[in-house]
This record gives C-alpha cells, sequence and structure tokens, in this order.
C-alpha cells in the first residue's frame, strides 16, 4: 500500500459515526434492574390488559429460571461480554405522555431527530406514499397513513395500542411462532417488551403501501426490546421495512427484539431490515450496540411465502437468524442477507427454513464483508422433516474480505429427513483483489469509486429485493460504511 | 542516450513529447530482481509504436509501470507525461491525464454492471479534464455509437464487467473503453493474445479507427501478424529488459523472419564490443 493510501485510509478512519448524537428530550425511565415489579410497572404504565401482564411474567419466571441454571447462549462465534441484566433499565418514555393523536403533539425535538435521520415525517407522508410508526425509544411517537390503511381494513400500530384494541387478534397469536421459552433472550423480550409493531392484513388485502418503522435507541442504559407481530390473513400481500440508527454511546447497548410473521393461505410476508446502529469506538470496539435479536416466521398455510432481507451495517455484536417455517404445503421461504463488519464489529447471522410441508422450497443467499478486525459468520440450518417430501433448498454463501486481518466463517448445517429432498449449497469466499482495484483505478476510478462499485455488485442480488425507494439508501448506507475500510 | 527510432523523423521532437521514458529501471517491489534495465522510448501524439519482444523480456511491465501498478518499483530513470513527472501521479490520476491500458487479461467485476462502471469512469475523467457530466441519454448515445465503432454488441453493456465475456469480446470490450475514456496515450498490452484471426481482425479494426491526431499508441506484441492489421509507425524490439533495437514497421518482418535469436545475437556482439 503507498503512503498516499494509507494517509487516506487513516483520514476516512477518523472520521466519526455519522449518526452519533443524541437528542435533548425529557425522559422517565424505570430504576435500572430486573424483578417482578419492574415488569408490572412496565405493563402498569402501558395500561396494558391482565391477561398480557400474565402473559409476561410467566416469560420472566422463565428467563430467571434459565439465568439461574447458568444458561448463556455461548456457541456463536462472537466474543462479547455479558450483559448484566440487572445494570439495565428496562423501560423509558419521551416525556410525561406516552401516546400522541397526532404529528402536531410530538415534540419539536423528536421530529428534527427523524430529520437529522433523513426521514422527514411530513416528506414521506406526502412525496413517498411510506406509512411511517415511528418508535422513539419505546414509546410509538407517530403514526402515520392510519387512515388510508384502515379503508383497506389493514391494522398498523403499536404493539401496545394493539394489545388494547385488537386484544383478540394480538393473543392469538402472540409467542406462537417465538414462544418465551425459545431462547434466553425471547424469554427477556416476552418480559420487558416496551413496544414495537402491529401489522394485520385482513384476507384478500393487497396492503396498498410499504409499511416502514425507524426505531433509534435513544436512551442512555435502556435496552430496548422492540416486539412486532405481523400477521397475513390468506390471500393478502405485506411489505414491511424496519431501518434503525443510533446515537453514540459509552456504555454497551442491549438490543433483544422479537419479531413473529404468520402468513396464512396464500399470504405473502416480505420483511426488510437496514439495520445500522452505533457499531462501538473503531479502535477499541467500546461502547456499540449488542444486537441480539430472534425473528421467525412461520408459512402456516398452503402456498404462502416469507421473505426475509437485510442489510445489517451497524452494531457491536449482531447475532440473528431470521428463520421461516414451512408448514404449509407449497410454501416458500426466503433469505437475503449482506452482513458488512469493519473496525471491531462481529455478526453471527444466517438462517434456519424448516420444510415441514409437502413441496416446499427455500432459498438462502448470504453476502459478507469483512474489514479491518472485523469478524462475519453465516450459520444456517436447513432441515427437511420426515413428511415434507419433495423439498428444496438453495443456498449460496459468499464472504468478501477488504484486508488481511479481518474474518470470514461459513457453517451451514443441513439435517435431511426424507430422501425426496433436494439441497444445494454453493460458498465463496473472495478477497477483493488488487487486480480488481488497478483495473478500476486504471479507468479513472478512485480509491472509495473503486471499492463501493465492487462490492455493490457483491451485494446486487440482495439489494435488488430490498423495495424501491430503501434501495436507493442501502447502497447510500453501503457507501457510507465503505468510507475508510480498505484492505 | 536515445536509441535512434526512426530515419526521417528528426529526433529528438523539437516540442515536448506527450510520453519520454528515460533510462527507466524497474524491480519489483520487496525483490531483488531487476526488470527494466535503462528503457528510453518517446511516443507522441499522432503515432503508432508497437514493442515486441520475446516473453519475459520486460514488455508488459513497461505497459504496466506507465499505468501506474503498485507492485512494481522504479529504481532509476524517469517518465515525463507532457513534460510532467508521471510517477508522482496514482493510477486514477493517469487515466484522468489521459492515459489508458488495455489489459492483457481484462480483469471480472462480479454484479458491477458495464454501463454503471463506464459511467462512473467516464464521468471521472470528464470531470478532471473540465468537461461537463454527462447527461443519462448522452452518455447511453455515447455508448452506442463507440460500441459500434468498435464492433460490440451492445448488449455486452448491460452484462456485469467482463463476467462471462469469451476471449475476444474481453478485448473488445478493452478496445470499447478506450473508445469511451477518449485517450491521450492509449498502450494495448498483448491485446492479441488468446484471439483468433476473425477476433483478431475485429480488434485491430476498432483500433484502427480510433487512430488520431490527438493521441498515441503504445502496443506491445510478441508477434509480428498483429503489426499486419495496425500498422505501427516505429517498431522497438525489447531484449531482457531494454529495448535492443528501433526501426521502421519493416524491423517487425525483418525480426519475423529471423527471430528474435537475430536480435540477441546482435546485441550479444555490441556488447562485446
Amino acid at each position: 500500500m503507498s503512503q498516499s493510501e494509507t494517509e487516506y485510509l487513516q483520514g476516512k478512519a477518523d472520521e466519526e459515526y455519522k449518526h452519533g448524537w443524541t437528542t435533548d428530550i425529557k425522559t422517565e425511565k424505570a430504576p435500572k434492574g430486573l424483578s417482578e415489579d419492574i415488569v408490572r410497572y412496565i405493563s402498569n404504565r402501558k395500561d396494558e390488559p391482565e391477561w398480557l401482564l400474565e402473559w409476561r411474567l410467566k416469560a420472566f419466571r422463565h428467563f430467571k429460571q434459565r439465568i439461574e441454571s447458568g444458561e448463556y447462549p455461548g456457541w456463536a462465534h462472537l466474543d462479547y461480554e455479558e450483559p448484566d441484566f440487572q445494570d439495565i433499565s428496562y423501560f423509558s418514555a419521551p416525556d410525561q405522555k406516552a401516546q400522541y393523536d397526532s404529528l402536531d403533539e410530538v415534540p419539536d425535538e423528536i421530529l428534527e431527530t427523524f430529520e437529522r435521520l433523513g426521514i422527514p415525517l411530513e416528506e414521506q407522508k406526502a412525496l413517498t406514499g411510506v406509512a411511517v410508526d415511528a418508535v422513539m425509544d419505546s414509546v410509538s411517537v407517530a403514526t402515520t397513513f392510519k387512515e388510508k390503511l384502515e379503508e383497506e381494513g389493514v391494522l398498523f400500530m403499536s404493539f401496545g395500542e394493539a394489545a388494547k384494541e385488537h386484544p383478540d387478534i394480538v393473543r392469538k397469536h402472540l409467542g406462537t411462532v417465538i414462544p418465551y421459552t425459545d431462547n434466553l433472550y425471547a424469554a427477556l423480550n416476552s418480559a420487558v417488551f416496551s413496544d414495537g409493531s402491529f401489522v394485520y392484513v385482513p384476507e384478500g388485502v393487497d396492503c396498498p403501501m410499504e409499511l416502514s418503522t425507524y426505531f433509534r435507541i435513544n436512551e442512555q442504559g435502556t435496552g430496548q426490546f422492540e416486539r412486532t407481530l405481523i400477521v397475513a390473513e390468506p390471500d393478502s400481500y405485506v411489505s414491511y421495512l424496519e431501518g434503525c440508527t443510533a446515537p453514540m454511546r459509552k456504555e454497551n447497548q442491549l438490543h433483544a427484539a422479537v419479531v413473529e410473521l404468520i402468513a396464512h393461505e396464500d399470504a405473502e410476508i416480505k420483511y426488510s431490515t437496514i439495520q445500522n446502529w452505533y457499531p462501538g469506538d473503531p479502535d477499541t470496539g467500546e461502547g456499540g450496540v449488542y444486537n441480539l435479536v430472534t425473528k421467525r416466521g412461520l408459512c402456516k398455510g398452503d402456498n404462502s411465502k416469507i421473505s426475509w432481507t437485510q442489510l445489517e451495517t451497524g452494531s457491536a455484536v449482531t447475532q440473528k437468524y431470521p428463520s421461516v417455517i414451512l408448514a404449509g404445503d407449497d410454501s416458500v421461504g426466503e433469505f437475503y442477507s449482506v452482513a458488512f463488519t469493519k473496525g471491531h464489529q462481529q455478526a453471527d447471522t444466517g438462517t434456519k427454513m424448516q420444510h415441514l410441508g409437502k413441496n416446499t422450497k427455500s432459498t438462502i443467499i448470504s453476502k459478507g464483508i469483512s474489514a479491518d478486525l472485523a469478524d462475519n459468520s453465516y450459520r444456517g440450518l436447513v432441515k427437511v422433516s420426515k413428511n415434507a417430501d419433495n423439498a428444496r433448498n438453495f443456498s449460496q454463501c459468499d464472504s468478501m474480505l477488504l484486508g488481511d486481518q479481518c474474518g470470514a466463517h461459513t457453517y451451514p448445517y443441513i439435517e435431511i429427513g426424507n430422501p425426496s429432498a433436494q439441497v444445494e449449497h454453493e460458498a465463496t469466499t473472495s478477497k477483493v483483489g488488487e487486480d480488481q482495484m488497478f483495473y478500476c483505478h486504471s479507468r479513472g476510478l478512485g480509491e472509495e469509486e473503486a471499492l463501493k462499485l465492487i462490492v455493490n455488485g457483491f451485494c446486487k442480488e440482495i439489494l435488488a429485493e430490498l423495495p424501491m425507494e430503501f434501495a436507493v439508501e442501502a447502497k447510500e448506507l453501503l457507501a457510507i460504511e465503505l468510507e475508510g475500510s480498505v484492505g | 542516450m536515445h536509441a535512434r527510432i526512426h530515419p526521417t523523423t528528426p529526433y529528438p521532437p523539437t516540442n515536448m513529447a506527450l510520453l519520454e521514458v528515460k533510462n527507466l529501471h524497474v524491480g519489483v517491489e520487496d525483490e531483488d530482481i531487476e526488470i527494466l534495465k535503462g528503457v528510453d522510448l518517446t511516443v507522441d501524439t499522432d503515432e503508432v509504436h508497437a514493442i515486441m519482444g520475446p516473453n519475459g523480456s520486460g514488455k508488459s511491465t513497461l505497459a504496466a509501470v506507465i499505468a501506474g501498478r503498485e507492485e512494481y518499483e522504479v529504481l532509476d530513470g524517469e517518465i515525463l507525461y507532457d513534460g510532467e513527472d508521471l510517477l508522482e501521479l496514482e493510477p486514477e490520476e493517469r487515466a484522468e491525464e489521459g492515459i489508458f491500458l488495455a489489459f492483457q487479461y481484462p480483469v471480472e467485476l462480479p454484479g458491477v454492471s458495464m454501463t454503471n462502471f463506464l459511467k462512473e469512469a467516464v464521468n471521472s475523467v470528464r470531470e478532471a479534464r473540465g468537461q461537463d457530466e454527462l447527461s443519462a441519454a448522452e452518455f447511453l448515445q455515447m455508448v452506442r455509437e463507440r460500441a459500434e465503432l468498435v464492433d460490440l454488441n451492445a448488449d455486452l453493456t448491460k452484462r456485469s464487467v467482463n463476467e462471462g465475456f469469451s476471449g475476444g469480446e474481453k478485448k473488445r470490450n478493452e478496445i470499447f473503453q478506450l473508445a469511451m475514456l477518449e485517450p491521450r496515450l492509449a498502450i494495448l498490452d498483448e491485446t492479441d493474445s488468446g484471439l483468433d484471426i476473425d477476433a483478431l481482425q475485429q480488434v485491430s479494426d476498432g483500433v484502427n479507427k480510433l487512430r488520431s491526431e490527438d493521441r498515441g499508441f503504445l502496443v506491445i506484441t510478441h508477434y509480428q501478424r498483429l503489426l499486419d492489421y495496425i500498422v505501427p509507425d516505429y517498431v522497438h524490439v525489447m531484449v531482457d529488459g531494454r529495448i535492443a533495437r528501433s526501426g521502421g514497421k519493416d524491423l517487425a518482418i525483418e525480426l519475423e523472419e529471423k527471430g528474435y535469436d537475430w536480435i540477441r545475437s546482435s546485441e550479444g556482439a555490441t556488447a562485446a564490443a
């Protein structure tokens, strides 16, 4: 590497995290620590029905039991300090008031926050036709486009509202895809979840717009525990996008979300994620978000389809495996992922495709990019059960290394219980070569332009899966991430 | 000391030459090898220079060093471009200044569409040259015209850069990029290698259409046959890291008849004397 390249990289490496700032809003938060009282406090503050409190308490007791038995999920290719669950505050709400009826009531600071993130609600309303259910910390502050969705009978609201307004639907589905006994963090989330989104698409309805939630961890020392539930009734369609950024922080922040998707007969759910949380100090890795998420979809009805698309560029530690249970016959599960790690970031991500129904199909395309000292693992399971005749899976896991101190790992697991299954797996690892870079340079492209092109090319298939508006944003995000990541 | 390169042209040129390579010694970074051992060469606009030589003589190294490949280390000598020190510039700056290298082995960029790649490249060099950025329509118009000029199927521009291209398509794609980037100095590094006679002719036709009074060519080849199609003004024979002999286009034919050993032996005789 030439001298000027080294200097250039140094300059880029010194740039601070672009979204690293906080908004000054009065908050009210629970004291640190986790106990039955805290669970009751959260439920009470949210004015929840009794059955939900009971469910939280069951989850809490289960969590406590697991912690007391010394459980800690340490099997992933990750190295980080276990969060101190008693050193976290489990509830915070912006301002005194928990809900807003209209945008006018939203404090200016919050609106400014969204503007700095490039998502002015007003403009989105007018220009993009995207409904935004904005979660600032733990309480939903604004929901737009609700009326238009209501015309179609689509319910799109905060989880807290849904628990009160549509208790039957929530109660019927909550925890059916991811029971609180599923894993330690699912148990924790079930006990203390703050808020999240709820989507219900009635039979035969094509949701008329992309549904989008931007949320942002915004309170020092506050764990954030989203709970999202999406139900697509027979013959319906919905596309949902979550995207997030977080401000700069000194201590680690735990984020343990749970997302449950249920697709009935002939229904399709497309779930896209752009994750750009604070990755920690680039030199030490300190202070980044721990993103430990459980996401699972159930293709319950025949001929149903669930697609996960994710662009993961943030967080110090990311561990998530958006999965699909292919229960219905002829159901389809898809997982498209780009995970970009740099600095000291670590990601262990992938998917689980469980084939239960007949003629079920799954596709997995995973692209991992590592730079600096970062580590990136793909971990996936394709499981074909005994009765799943004619199951098909295609998996492709590609890794790209930028530099020679980063790592890429692929852990594909395949369990076949039916001889008619067809499972294909392809994996490649490539290093962005000097040849490729020189070729670009010789055509007048500088370091950054060249890398952007090469990495965007590498991720092309995945970016193409994102809804149009967000694909542009995703490319921009990748470009920002790439600044200063050259080997 | 410059080799005398053409009997009828005044040498050295009275005005500033496009490219002047002076006593160039080049090694490989971190290795104790000298590949170029004092190369002198002057190329001007409206001239086509051919460099011939056996494998390992240093022809492609010279091309790579002019284009700015970093793995080589200049041990001595200089390269002037428009009278300025070229070795100070990064490879992308050299491209912006109008140097173009057609690769012997064009590199694949999976998932990067030709159109995107070219658009970035063309606008990058245009900006550096003080020209306006092309609009999407202007750019596509240019792509169509230049693809036709070099006989490249315009559909190839919708594919990823060099991915799945045949050998001939890759080489024509290099000439197409040359046509798009409008360099002042075009270096063709063994553009004929791996081509059958038809493909060779197509590529050569493209190059000939791109010859211009504002442009100089440095054509590197192992075989004389390319020079039947791209007829050079000057021929230089490189042996063991030095230009052993220079002359007009007839030198190539003489070389074809007598082989490189002829140069080697006369070179040896000169050295011994």
